[in-house]
């Protein structure tokens, strides 16, 4: 990788810049949001819009949903990012935030399976797709705009204001779905509440349009246009020569791959693992997320600012190491902290109602268990110290993805020149995290389900697991693993300029 | 440095291969074979996203590497 002249042109004042990071981190926030809740209420959206003669496969079809959301993004990333490298960077991130908006309110208004039948699930795996298209195109549009408006030495700094959206647009979605979940009836909630969090997207949308149609193109971008040095085409120059497409392979094999996986684990693993692992209560798992996340959130700032000091390489990485060391260790530990077994059962608190049977145990935790059909279906309310504890356990996860996430914005920028940048950036990035993460959920799920398969029957063999629970951390340690070797063998350590 | 770099370069290419096998052998052509819908989706994915990207990838990528490509 060659040292770029050292620049400023594109820099703008103190003023400007915060206009800037405010108008695109808001648009870009929006957008994560918008993405976020359909995840978020995916067992919900299973019921309604699926056959639901079988609740697990309505569940796998959702997750299907939910990844072809996130297969979708890299497509994304090259229409969007072709078309920011051609006609700039404004019009673009404009039109990907009007997709996205239009197509979450719309998913918030289709008929349930009951009503249209199997056009409603069609209709809303299409809906999930444009989602996934604009987010592709919205990220890069909004790192590189930023990123092409700030100083040489505060480039980390001012772009993670951007990668702190991801995080806070996943917060703000359980907020709203729990303030909306508070409001009425759990009857209601389960009729017609769930659409509520979608349509409330469209007022951010209207309002976030507004701010960024009022502002400036990129300087670097305009100045590149006025000199005549914008690229042709886009797709061609990024991946078709070999100078500019080796970069490509190593920003995705030694970082956003490896990113891709932290940042999936440490909150949307964690939240999945609460839930359906520990069986912990799905109100309580999203207050355990939710103040993790808030708690969080603001190292992506720091690492980012500390990026700007000592280098974005040695802070992603370590970030990197440190996750793979720890997470078996700290999933242990959830696990342990949840599971009945390892509680004293305050036996004369015990109660059984009709199907349901309530225990309480020594630490405040309260487990329901109700009898359906022949199932019985596990919930546990833990007690606060416990609560505590979780809330920990999740936010050392979250300081892991702050110290990948933080500086990556300004790593990719700064990897690539500006009149392909939005289109070679935008790539790795959503294979990363779009593919090599988003996928995470389905695969980790798939590997304690076959862990524990295996471990049930006497002649598993290699496949027998001690403990079968933790099998899904075995995807993100190998991942990570990979780009943790790679980064650190092929990744220069000294931050690089935009042009 | 620069040796490890390249000898490593086998390595990435090994491993694309290798993923690409487990990808299609192990996991895409049972749940093709199936018969069931659910696993469809996942057997699309294996075959069609992740093995070019992972495969592919690592391939060019080793490949690059072998030849010297990232010395610098």
């Amino acid at each position: 990788m060659t040292n770029r002249p050292n620049q400023t042109a594109g820099s703008a004042n103190g003023k400007t810049l915060w206009k800037v990071i405010g108008a695109s981190s808001l648009g870009t926030l929006i957008e994560w949001y918008d993405f976020y809740i359909f995840g978020s209420l995916a067992l919900v959206i299973s019921t309604k819009f699926f056959p639901p003669d079988n609740p697990t496969a309505a569940f796998l079809s959702t997750l299907a949903t939910f990844a072809a959301g996130f297969v979708v993004r890299p497509f994304g990333a090259l229409f969007f990012g072709r078309l920011g490298d051609l006609i700039g960077r404004k019009y673009t991130f404009l039109v990907t935030l009007l997709l996205m908006g239009l197509a979450t309110c719309a998913i918030g208004l289709v008929p349930g399976y009951e009503t249209i039948g199997f056009a409603a699930p069609v209709i809303v795996l299409i809906l999930r797709l444009l989602q996934g298209l604009a987010l592709g195109g919205e990220y890069g549009g909004a790192a590189t705009y930023v990123a092409e408006h700030s100083e040489p030495d505060k480039r980390g700094f001012r772009t993670s204001w951007i990668q702190t959206t991801a995080t806070f647009g996943l917060f703000i979605s359980l907020a709203v779905i729990m303030l909306t979940k508070s409001s009425m009836s759990a009857e209601a909630f389960d009729d017609w509440g769930w659409r509520v969090p979608f349509l409330v997207s469209s007022v951010m949308v209207v309002v976030s349009y507004f701010i960024r149609r009022n502002m400036e193109e990129s300087p670097l971008f305009k100045k590149a246009k006025a000199e005549g040095n914008t690229s042709s085409n886009p797709l061609k120059e990024s991946f078709g020569k070999k100078y500019n497409f080796k970069f490509v392979l190593l920003a995705l094999f030694g970082a956003t791959m490896g990113q891709g996986v932290i940042w999936y684990t440490g909150q949307f693993y964690a939240l999945s693992f609460l839930q359906n692992v520990c069986k912990v209560d799905f109100d309580q798992t999203n207050y355990i997320i939710g103040a993790a996340l808030l708690a969080g959130t603001g190292f992506f700032v720091f690492f980012g600012w500390l990026s700007d000091r000592v280098g974005r390489k040695p802070i992603m990485l370590a970030g990197m190491l440190l996750a793979i060391l720890t997470y078996r260790p700290i999933y242990d530990r959830i696990y342990q902290l949840t599971d009945p077994a390892t509680k004293t059962e305050l036996i004369e608190q015990q109660r059984t109602e009709g199907d349901t049977t309530v225990r309480v145990y020594d630490d405040g935790s309260v487990l329901t268990a109700v009898e359906t059909a022949g199932t019985v279906k596990q919930s546990i309310h833990v007690g606060s110290g416990t609560f505590i504890s979780l809330v920990w356990l999740v936010f050392i996860q979250v300081i892991y993805v702050t110290m990948v996430y933080g500086p990556i914005a300004a790593f990719l920028v700064e990897m690539f020149p500006v009149r392909i940048r939005y289109t070679s950036m935008s790539l790795p990035y959503h294979i990363g995290n779009g593919i090599f993460g988003g996928l995470l959920p389905a695969v980790a799920t798939y590997l304690v389900n076959r862990a524990q398969t295996a471990s049930a029957q006497p002649d598993a063999g290699w496949l027998s697991a001690d403990k079968p629970y933790l099998a899904g951390l075995w995807y993100p340690i190998i991942i990570a693993g990979f780009s943790f070797v790679i980064g650190l063998l092929y990744l220069k350590r000294k931050n690089q300029d935009v042009q | 440095m620069k040796t490890i770099k390249r000898a490593l370069g086998i390595l990435w290419i090994a491993s694309g291969l290798a993923a690409g096998y487990y990808l299609i052998v192990s996991q895409a052509i049972p749940q093709f074979s199936s018969g069931r819908s659910e696993d469809l989706v996942p057997a699309i994915i294996y075959t069609f996203i992740l093995m070019p990207i992972i495969t592919g990838g690592l391939c060019i990528f080793g490949w690059y590497a072998l030849r010297g490509e990232y010395d610098d």
